[in-house]
């Protein structure tokens, strides 16, 4: 089964050392790891330096794959892109890349098979240029499964679905991982869904890890506080589900900085009503 | 999706897409056949007229036909048209990757300036003698309008590549490009001969009547040189199409990609100019032809791309001869007056959303 653990892993942005210092237990096929942490917090970068596009110090340890490079598969954020291309042949493309011009009938079947999955057979031979931000996530959900990694990254997958796909998207993904023995990381912002469906969650905050382990442990009232800096309750509902309640913005926030803009704002008004 | 196995889809899209690309492969069949046609009316046509079944015979036979057909086809004709062909087909596929790789559909050897350095480029060894390159000896004027080219593509690629840098700020990069080496070029025409101003003059229009067979198998080899490097990377040089960020996620080495066709599409660019001048808006009505028709799949695009450039080239030819019996129209004036209200239409019509 496959298996993967960070070991002191950094990323490099530029010159500049983004993400540093980050090392988690190992993680093995079937888990579904949730990545948090606030807006410009590392998880892309993480993400990327995973996935060998960026540089850095540490390691990825990786092992009981015979994938080689394509074990790894990244999902980025949506991208809008305006190429004269089907969803279909965007598609293929994910698939064949690296093969010869013979398209077979195995990638065909596989591809309808995705499709159908994520129930986007409908839009098949549209274009890419008329699809909506929803309609172009789930495509970049299916150009990454058709490449069948072992390990999938998938940055912001739901941040443009809406609540019907959003579940029926994180469910499928789940269902995914298990069947497959495959590991899905999920950089998400919405916490109640981490809670429902990751197995494990990873807290980054300005590059660096700042908790890891099993998503209720982790998912805290503390870190609710410290990390995003609101009053949030964490309770169990009628169907015993985890559920965040968010009761207002942290006054340690006035402190923090955070609302500095405001007040400067507010100081700032007679000084311009007097010019 | 009740369940979350993925199984065996229905063959609908199977189908659908075998048949998508056997529409495709139909269309190139027709183009062959249409740029197969327009090549035989090329040579039938001109100023002396012959049947085209002697045309036919001296192609075929050449020893069936007199020696005055013989030679008229063979040695003036022929490579014009097949200059026309190789021409167009080499300046639409620089076109068609330079718009691919700079994600611009305004990019062309033409727009870009990299027509007008290679131009200047090659008048430095006509009007002055210089060579850029050492050793060039006899390919002194197409090695040194492939040296400006480079010079030109490389300006292009390197700014592209920086942050913040728009579709736009490129094109006016490249109308930069055009005007200052244009300038320089009236300059060296300015400090030229009588003769050789009239090369030159002769030369920015764009003329095919300066074909030689030698002309024509270096941009033949230039040509057989480019298709192939850029066929092994033709899913990958489509992805680019994605993005950056997706055709990196699916593996795609986009730097080495993008500088490797930068290269070539400077090579693809410069040859033809050295040796018939500049013909404009080749490269640039070429690829949005076949991207209408084909899509942008690589594996169709390509060829598509190739045989439109040549078609349209082809055909520009032929009339070049109509349009005043007994007069050969430079090749170069055409393509403009045809290619400038494209251009136009490319801009005004909203470009991004066709694109």
């Amino acid at each position: 089964m496959v298996s993967i653990a960070l070991d002191n892993l950094g990323a490099y942005y530029g010159r500049r050392l983004t993400v540093s210092a980050i090392s988690t237990p190992v993680f093995s096929g079937g888990d579904v790891v949730a990545v948090i942490g606030p807006n410009a917090a590392g998880k892309s970068t993480l993400f990327k330096r995973i996935a060998g596009l960026l540089r850095g110090p540490g390691r990825v340890a990786v092992t009981g794959t015979d994938k080689g490079k394509r074990a790894i598969s990244y999902m980025p954020q949506d991208t809008s892109a305006n190429a004269v291309l089907t969803v279909y042949e965007s598609i293929l493309l994910a698939r064949k890349q690296g093969g010869g011009w013979a398209v077979g009938d195995d990638d065909l079947a596989l591809i309808d098979g995705v499709m159908s999955a994520i129930d986007i057979n409908p839009i098949a031979f549209r274009n890419l240029g008329e699809l909506s931000g929803g309609q172009r996530q789930l495509v970049s959900i299916a150009q990454a499964l058709v490449r069948e990694p072992d390990i999938l990254l998938m940055d912001e997958p739901t941040s443009a679905l809406d609540l019907h796909r959003q579940m029926e998207v994180l469910s499928f993904m789940r269902g995914v991982a298990r069947e497959r023995g495959m590991i899905v990381f999920i950089a998400i912002h919405d916490l109640n869904q981490a809670m429902r469906f990751a197995d494990h969650a990873m807290v980054i905050e300005d590059g660096r890890l700042r908790g890891v382990g099993r998503t209720a442990d982790v998912i805290t009232t503390a870190l609710l506080r410290d990390v995003y800096r609101i009053e949030a309750r964490i309770e169990t509902c009628s169907r015993g589900l985890a559920q965040v309640i968010v009761d207002g913005v942290s006054p340690k926030l006035a402190g923090a900085g955070r609302v500095a803009p405001a007040l400067a704002e507010a100081e700032l008004t007679p000084a311009l009503a007097a010019q | 999706m009740a369940t979350a196995s993925i199984a065996e889809g229905a063959a609908e899209g199977r189908g659908v897409y075998r048949a998508l690309a056997w529409r495709r492969l139909l269309i190139i069949t027709g183009l062959t056949l249409a740029l197969l046609v327009s090549f035989t009316v090329d040579i039938a046509w001109g100023p002396a007229r012959y049947a085209l079944g002697d045309v036919v015979a001296a192609i075929v036979s050449p020893g069936s036909v007199t020696d005055k057909i013989r030679v008229v086809v063979w040695d003036i004709r022929m490579p014009m048209a097949l200059m026309a062909v190789i021409t167009g087909a080499a300046l639409s596929l620089a076109g068609a990757q330079m718009q691919t790789i700079l994600a611009n559909p305004l990019a062309s050897p033409f727009t870009l300036g990299i027509s007008a350095a290679a131009s200047f480029g090659a008048a430095l060894a006509l009007v002055l003698g210089v060579s850029l390159v050492p050793f060039a000896g006899i390919f002194m004027v197409p090695l040194n309008a492939f040296a400006m080219a480079l010079v030109a593509t490389l300006i292009i690629h390197f700014i592209s590549q920086a942050r913040g840098v728009t579709v736009q700020t490129v094109v006016l990069l490249g109308i930069a490009l055009v005007f200052t080496f244009n300038a320089m070029l009236a300059f060296l025409q300015y400090l030229a001969t009588e003769q050789a101003l009239q090369s030159v003059v002769f030369w920015t229009m764009g003329s095919l009547t300066k074909a030689t067979w030698e002309k024509i198998w270096i941009t033949l080899a230039v040509l057989v040189f480019a298709i192939p490097l850029f066929a092994r990377h033709a899913w990958a040089l489509t992805a680019i199409r994605l993005g950056e960020d997706k055709a990196a996620s699916f593996g795609v080495n986009v730097r080495r990609i993008r500088l490797e066709t930068m290269l070539i599409v400077a090579l693809l660019a410069a040859v033809p100019v050295s040796f018939v001048g500049t013909i404009g808006f080749v490269g640039l009505v070429g690829p949005h032809i076949a991207r209408m028709v084909v899509g942008e799949d690589q594996r169709f695009f390509l060829p598509t791309a190739i045989l439109c450039g040549a078609l349209i080239l082809s055909v520009t030819s032929v009339v070049s001869k109509s349009i005043l019996p007994g007069v050969v129209f430079p090749i170069g004036i055409i393509t403009a007056l045809v290619g400038v209200p494209f251009f136009f239409s490319l801009i005004i019509s909203n470009v991004r959303r066709s694109w």
